[in-house]
């Protein structure tokens, strides 16, 4: 018997293996944007809540780099990444917040809860701005540079270990 | 019966944490066009359309606030006369090949639409050369 006659089950076993080895790899949930180094889209959207103000894309282009925070009250890992706004805070960096299909007042008992770190809160009800900027969950943080242009995204919650990163993505977008 | 009694307690109990907002749905995210060719043409866009929050659904399927914001941005582009692939092309551009379900032919891919046309080839080789054999 030749032993071509089990090639096909050799390519059949590769494959069931190669399935086997994708299926137990995690999954990266994660969708980046496609708009780092393109410049902020148009927007200009009023305050989350009472007393604070609302942002738009000019306020981003006054020569300092800044964050810009896509968050909601209902998101609890939000909460988790608050001491981190919080220390960027303290480190002198401005923070503007865009809070994503939320109420005023529930933005309100956040930031009571859990601190404001924000220069400006922004609501956008539709994710209008959200989409407009290539950010695909709450929350993400993105580094806006002094014209305006999209220089790096953080996806998911900020840790400890990621405010060196932000920090020095903040100075290289100086 | 207790017992199935108390599993169903349990499982009505067990309701997903409340990591979703209560804000109501945007304008278009379930109310269709007036213009009913409009509506067709948005309709054949969504569900061509990931997801973003729950990746293996259309927005056209989904009930995830973001899906509806989706459609809501797919309808107002389209009623404002935007052609669905220039809607299409903005969220590619901004998510990647990945939001659209819609199969492409790209530098990366083809190979998914060469080995079939390939594997077709080979079995119609393979065939013909033993259907001559048995003639023979």
């Amino acid at each position: 018997m030749s032993w071509r006659v089990w090639l096909p089950l050799f390519l059949f076993a590769g494959f069931l293996g190669l399935a086997a080895y994708q299926l137990t790899q995690p999954k990266d949930d994660f969708v980046e944007s496609g708009m780092i180094g393109e410049a902020l889209p148009y927007f200009d959207l009023p305050p989350a809540t009472e007393g604070a103000s609302g942002a738009a894309t000019t306020d981003f282009k006054d020569g300092t780099p800044r964050l810009l925070n896509i968050w909601a009250s209902w998101c609890l890992p939000c909460i988790a990444e608050a001491p981190q706004l919080e220390r960027l805070k303290e480190a002198g960096v401005p923070i503007v917040g865009i809070a994503i299909r939320d109420r005023p007042e529930d933005v309100a008992r956040f930031l009571a809860q859990h601190g404001n770190p924000y220069t400006r809160i922004a609501r956008d009800d539709l994710s209008e701005v959200q989409l407009a900027i290539g950010s695909s969950g709450v929350p993400e943080t993105f580094v806006i540079d002094g014209r305006g242009i999209i220089r790096y995204q953080h996806l998911g919650d900020i840790r400890e270990r990621d405010v060196p990163t932000l920090l020095a993505e903040l100075e290289k977008a100086r | 019966m207790s017992r199935l009694a108390l599993c169903l307690l349990a499982l009505s109990l067990a309701l997903p944490l409340a990591a979703q907002d209560s804000m109501p749905p945007a304008p278009f995210a379930y109310r269709q066009l007036d213009d009913p060719a409009q509506e067709a043409a948005a309709q054949d866009l969504m569900e061509t359309l990931r997801c973003l929050k729950c990746q293996s659904q259309s927005i056209a399927d989904s009930d995830a606030p973001m899906a509806g914001d989706m459609r809501h941005q797919v309808r107002i582009r389209i009623a404002a006369g935007e052609d669905p692939e220039a809607v299409r092309a903005w969220l590619v551009q901004r998510y990647g090949d990945y939001v659209s379900y819609r199969p492409e032919v790209s530098a990366v891919t083809w190979p998914l639409f060469a080995i079939p046309a390939l594997l077709v080839l080979i079995a119609a080789a393979v065939l013909a050369s033993r259907l001559r054999r048995r003639a023979s």
